[in-house]
């Protein structure tokens, strides 16, 4: 799988994140449809059943967890640039020169707008991106990453946010945001049924069958296990979205070695970037945390880890990098280094 | 009755599909023809900035007169270039010429240390950057919309409607793909 080109990766990206979505859903289903039949004795689609079968505890729970994220999107991007003390930055110094050429440059290569740019007085090497889409988005990084990367892995960085932006994950992540929240105010109104002991079962109503008591048994546990298996879900979005996001930003510079090594420079910045609070966190080119999770490899970590091992992504990257030499041996990478670049610029 | 509903259910389904279709092939058309104004924006943007910084780096590089006219003259023939052929041919020229100023402006110690210099050359080298990427993008665009009339049943609408096909952008200039191969020689 390692030796996938650009598009493969791209695609395969969007269907995991398709798969894992369609698991959300499926969870969310399982344990509100299992409340409604099993407290409530709703059996949904059952027009004969109780309140005509409406599956009133799951839309309920459906509406609540969505108005709780569509508010938390409305405020989002402000409080998150905010509260990592990113600062607007001035158009006009010349040391943020390069920074906005590089914006201006992936803003082209994506076809987007511009977005607003901030700098986050950090030294340790960091970027996130915010915004709804592309017309209201914001691109931060620390001063850190500026004096610490070539203006190419600049460039690749501002692209795997560009990217983000472009693939709409802020607002994905707001509706697994959404679905998590579902998914824990069933499971808080489901222990507590169970403590009280309110059921009517399908035992009790005149449709009864023989599955009853074992579909109630596999509602209990999905129940103990939902707030687990969403958050694994949630972590498995956000990392896909990251592998994307890179996938993205190699199509935008056609240049994917430039990432790998920014992300190799950003991985050797062993310390945390404390600016950025861990609600941010997903949004992050690498984890800002420097949690040890995040840079191993095993079962534990690929289930909890908001970002795939910065080793593998370089990986992938170093792949596509191959590949694309392969493929179009005469192609200048499109872009050059700093003030005086060695690259002569060529002409795609 | 009924089957005047059902054939007048699709119909209105089939009209409904049409307009969709034809929409975004004009959709696709003017992305097309929009990123195609993008690379002579930042063309232009070129032609303005090369005299400034030509006209900064004189001094210092005197003993390069040659290479600075030629940059010059290439500039000139790019603004004063008809039609698209001769404009393409002339954009690539000047292109070779930049790049060779560059890798000479490497030797120059002198320049790196002048602000004003590296400012231009910044502002220069984001503007090359800027021309390779517009025109990928225009490459991208151009094959979206070029895939949406070859597919079917794009194909059909295309044909109905009168779409043509958008032009690639490809280097002619041979030179121009060895680009990478002059970077090694001339690197101190």
């Amino acid at each position: 799988m390692t030796s996938r080109n650009i598009y493969e990766q791209q695609s395969a990206n969007r269907r995991n994140t398709l798969f894992v979505m369609a698991g959300f859903t499926l969870l969310v289903g399982l344990i509100g449809l299992g409340f409604d039949s099993a407290v409530l004795g709703i059996v949904p689609g059952d027009t004969g059943s109780f309140l005509g079968g409406l599956p009133v505890v799951t839309l309920g729970a459906l509406l609540y967890g969505s108005f709780a994220a569509v508010s938390s999107l409305r405020s989002g991007a402000k409080t998150v640039l905010g509260s990592a003390g990113a600062v607007p930055i001035d158009d006009t110094r010349e040391s943020y020169r390069q920074y906005v050429n590089v914006a201006d440059e992936m803003a082209i290569a994506a076809g987007v707008p511009r977005p607003a740019l901030y700098v986050i007085p950090d030294p340790d090497p960091n970027a996130f991106a915010t915004g709804t889409e592309p017309s209201n988005a914001s691109i931060a990084v620390t001063e850190g990453l500026l004096s610490g990367l070539t203006r190419d892995e600049l460039q690749a960085v501002v692209a795997h946010e560009m990217s983000h932006i472009r693939n709409y994950d802020i607002r994905l992540m707001t509706i697994v945001a959404a679905l998590i929240g579902t998914v824990m105010l069933l499971t808080e109104l489901g222990l507590r049924a169970m403590r009280a002991g309110a059921f009517k079962g399908r035992g009790g109503s005149k449709k009864g069958s023989a599955g009853g008591p074992i579909l109630l048994v596999i509602w209990a546990i999905a129940l103990v296990l939902a707030p687990v298996i969403s958050r694994i879900l949630a972590m498995a979005v956000s990392r896909q979205r990251e592998y994307l996001a890179d996938a993205s930003a190699a199509e935008l510079t056609r240049n994917p070695a430039a990432l790998a090594s920014a992300l190799t420079k950003i991985d050797l910045a062993t310390e945390p970037t404390r600016s950025i609070k861990k609600g941010t966190a997903h949004l992050c080119i690498a984890d800002p945390l420097a949690r040890e999770m995040n840079d191993r490899e095993g079962f534990l970590a690929d289930l909890f880890a908001t970002h795939p091992p910065i080793k593998r992504r370089v990986m992938i990257l170093s792949a596509m990098a191959y590949q694309s030499r392969i493929t179009s041996p005469g192609r200048p990478p499109g872009s050059s280094t700093g003030q005086l670049p060695q690259t002569p610029v060529g002409t795609p | 009755m009924t089957f005047f509903v059902v054939l007048l259910i699709v119909v209105a389904v089939l009209a409904l599909w049409v307009v969709g279709q034809y929409n975004r092939l004009v959709t696709l058309r003017n992305q097309v023809q929009n990123g195609w104004k993008q690379i002579d924006v930042q063309l232009k943007r070129r032609h303005d900035l090369i005299p400034n910084l030509v006209n900064a780096v004189k001094g210092s590089m005197e003993f390069e007169q040659d290479t600075l006219q030629k940059v010059i003259a290439a500039r000139n023939a790019a603004v004063g270039a008809s039609g698209v052929a001769d404009a393409a041919a002339k954009e690539n020229a000047l292109t070779g010429a930049l790049s060779r100023f560059f890798a000479l402006a490497e030797s120059y110690p002198a320049l790196k240390s002048n602000e004003n210099v590296r400012q231009l050359q910044e502002e220069l080298s984001s503007t090359e950057n800027k021309i390779s990427f517009a025109r990928q993008f225009y490459n991208d665009i151009a094959t979206k919309f070029n895939i949406a009339q070859e597919v079917f049943p794009g194909n059909i609408i295309a044909g109905i409607f009168g779409f043509r096909m958008s032009e690639l952008f490809e280097i002619t200039d041979a030179a121009e793909r060895a680009v990478p191969g002059v970077d090694l020689s001339l690197r101190k």
